[in-house]
């Protein structure tokens, strides 16, 4: 019996580009060249692993958002996932975390899946809920923000580490799992991985596949609205001193007029 | 007045300070009720109607420790059936970003995370965000159900008030899924004796710079002199100096302290990410070209191995 294992990633913008709002108030991706969110490569390599060890296993890589997002994939693909499923719409834009996970949901319950794993969080919205959100849609286990996870015998385990305490988790598959950066590095794609990925299949979705209406989702479907985006106004110069011998004495003295000591 | 739920964060009975941030801001849209599940629930309740609850909600149940999240999901929901609130708030730490939304969910609401400011609006409650590595500032509603707002910390001032405090016992009935994820064992983290990094209202991080695990102790001497939290950089805990739980940045720690001091960080965004909305910044950094000089309100550049001690000297010897 073949493990079917879905990854969700995101097509995100680049950090260290310059973002801006556009005029709707939604991010402004004509500026920002994107790339497949970095925490969603650590989903990735763990979906690799547990299907390398796994007597029979695939890996299906899903996304959703515009044409450029099928970079995303072509990543994924090259580091090793199977095939691929992108969910396109122009529907879709503007649509916001809950919104994401509808689509997701349905996307992956249309794929078939044993286990579906995603990054902590995505690295441009850094909300973190959506692996919540799947399993509550999905009616299945979250077994979430796991820095080691493992798969044996239908079961998922995995570890968790928290705020107060490290938690040793189990569930039976299907389940939701969301792993952290600190799960293990996530593998390079090999020069024949990238060759191998332009032959890989990649399906299409739209709403109409899905079986979701326009007005669930996108900005008219968010069930949140921004009214307002002020840019931070740039911080004014501080006091930069160089050190030449008392440096942590005039740290000091700083500190002491600020009342912090 | 209309009642607002504030789902209580504590470990055995004592009530975490982010909870009473939230107590703040739930008075300024409503009437605070709280809801405090698992072992020590009832304990909560003294500290909680000191801070403005006039109700709590209280549920012991074994469940809340034996499984993960999907319970208190199903206690917050139960608390919405019976309260009808205004709106929901609820820590951002990651449990509770999980717990608001699959309630989000479940009772047909959008959902804001990471707020820095909740208040009353004309239409509603607004939540103030800060978004794109803290360049943007944005005020958003909840246009669909009840409003689940999750508000980090250090978001609002901690204000003793009197609250009636009725303490009620709260019937959770558990969903099938409630028992999906069992927690087979739970290590508690060592305790440092220092403040916790969300909630410090000093932090004192370590960077590439301080090259070393055993470097670290300059850091963390600095941090004792003030009372102060100690974080890294990814660079630092990648390296494997300081414990990924202390790592501040964008797939670490978001946190908003009153007096910042980085030490041998540059400044990339990831990290700006995490620590730019801090009140006073303050960087030692041999490089004056470091970024992380443009957001400093002082800043010093030089050697970390002869700036810190001096300064920790200086403020003990203040402090005498």
């Amino acid at each position: 019996m073949s493990l079917r294992i879905v990854v969700t990633v995101k097509y995100v913008p680049d950090a260290t580009g310059d973002r801006h709002f556009a005029d709707d108030l939604t991010l402004d991706r004509e500026d920002v060249d994107g790339l497949l969110s970095e925490l969603d490569e650590y989903a990735v390599e763990q979906a690799l692993q547990i299907a390398e060890a796994a007597d029979d296993a695939e890996v299906t890589v899903l996304t959703v958002g515009p044409e450029d997002a099928k970079d995303a994939l072509r990543k994924a693909l090259s580091m090793g996932a199977d095939k691929a499923v992108h969910v396109e719409d122009d529907d879709l834009h503007g649509t916001d975390a809950l919104g994401t996970s509808l689509v997701l949901a349905k996307a992956i319950e249309e794929t078939g899946y044993d286990l579906v794993i995603s990054g902590m969080a995505s690295t441009d919205g850094t909300m973190g809920v959506v692996p919540a959100l799947l399993a509550e849609r999905l009616g299945v286990p979250q077994v979430t923000l796991l820095s080691q996870v493992s798969v044996e015998g239908g079961v998922v385990r995995g570890r968790r580490d928290g705020d107060s305490a490290s938690e040793e988790l189990e569930a039976s598959l299907p389940a939701v799992v969301s792993v952290t950066d600190q799960s293990g590095e996530a593998r390079y794609p090999s020069f024949k991985g990238i060759m191998a990925a332009k032959k890989k299949p990649v399906k299409s979705l739209d709403l109409d596949d899905l079986g979701i209406d326009a007005d669930e989702v996108g900005l008219a479907g968010a069930w949140s609205a921004v009214d307002s985006a002020t840019e931070r106004p740039a911080r004014t110069a501080g006091t930069i001193v160089k050190d030449e011998g008392e440096g942590g004495k005039q740290l000091a003295e700083f500190l002491a007029g600020q009342k912090f000591i | 007045m209309a009642e607002v739920l504030v789902f209580v964060d504590h470990v055995d009975g004592a009530v975490r300070k982010p909870t009473l941030e939230l107590l703040t801001l739930a008075r300024r849209i409503g009437d605070p009720v709280a809801v405090a599940v698992g072992a020590g629930a009832s304990a909560t309740a003294d500290v909680l109607a000191e801070h403005g609850a006039v109700r709590v909600l209280v549920s012991e149940a074994a469940e809340f420790a034996d499984y993960l999240v999907v319970p208190k999901v199903d206690a917050l929901q139960a608390a919405h059936q019976a309260v009808s609130p205004a709106a929901v708030l609820v820590s951002s730490s990651a449990e509770g970003k999980e717990i608001a939304a699959r309630l989000a969910v479940r009772v047909g609401s959008g959902i804001i995370t990471d707020a820095v400011d909740v208040e009353a609006g004309a239409e509603g409650v607004v939540a103030t965000q800060s978004v794109f590595a803290a360049s943007f500032t944005t005020k958003s509603r909840i246009t669909h159900g009840t409003p689940v707002i999750t508000v980090k910390p250090n978001s609002a001032p901690v204000e003793p008030v009197a609250g009636a405090g009725a303490v009620e016992e709260l019937a959770v009935e558990f969903s099938a899924a409630a028992t999906g994820t069992k927690v087979l064992s739970r290590t508690p983290r060592e305790s440092t004796g220092r403040p916790e990094l969300t909630e410090a209202a000093i932090v004192v991080s370590g960077g590439r710079g301080v090259n070393g695990a055993e470097n670290f102790a300059i850091i963390e001497a600095l941090a004792d002199s003030l009372g102060a939290a100690v974080g890294a950089s990814r660079a630092a805990v990648d390296a494997g100096w300081y414990p990924h739980t202390n790592q501040v940045g964008q797939t670490g720690k978001s946190v908003s302290p009153q007096l910042y001091i980085a030490n041998g960080i540059s400044g990339a965004i990831q990290h700006r990410a995490g620590m730019q909305t801090s009140k006073t910044i303050v960087a030692v950094n041999k490089d004056a070209e470091a970024p992380i000089f443009d957001l400093v309100d002082y800043g010093v550049v030089g050697d970390l191995f002869a700036v810190v001690p001096q300064l920790t000297e200086e403020i003990n010897t203040r402090k005498g």
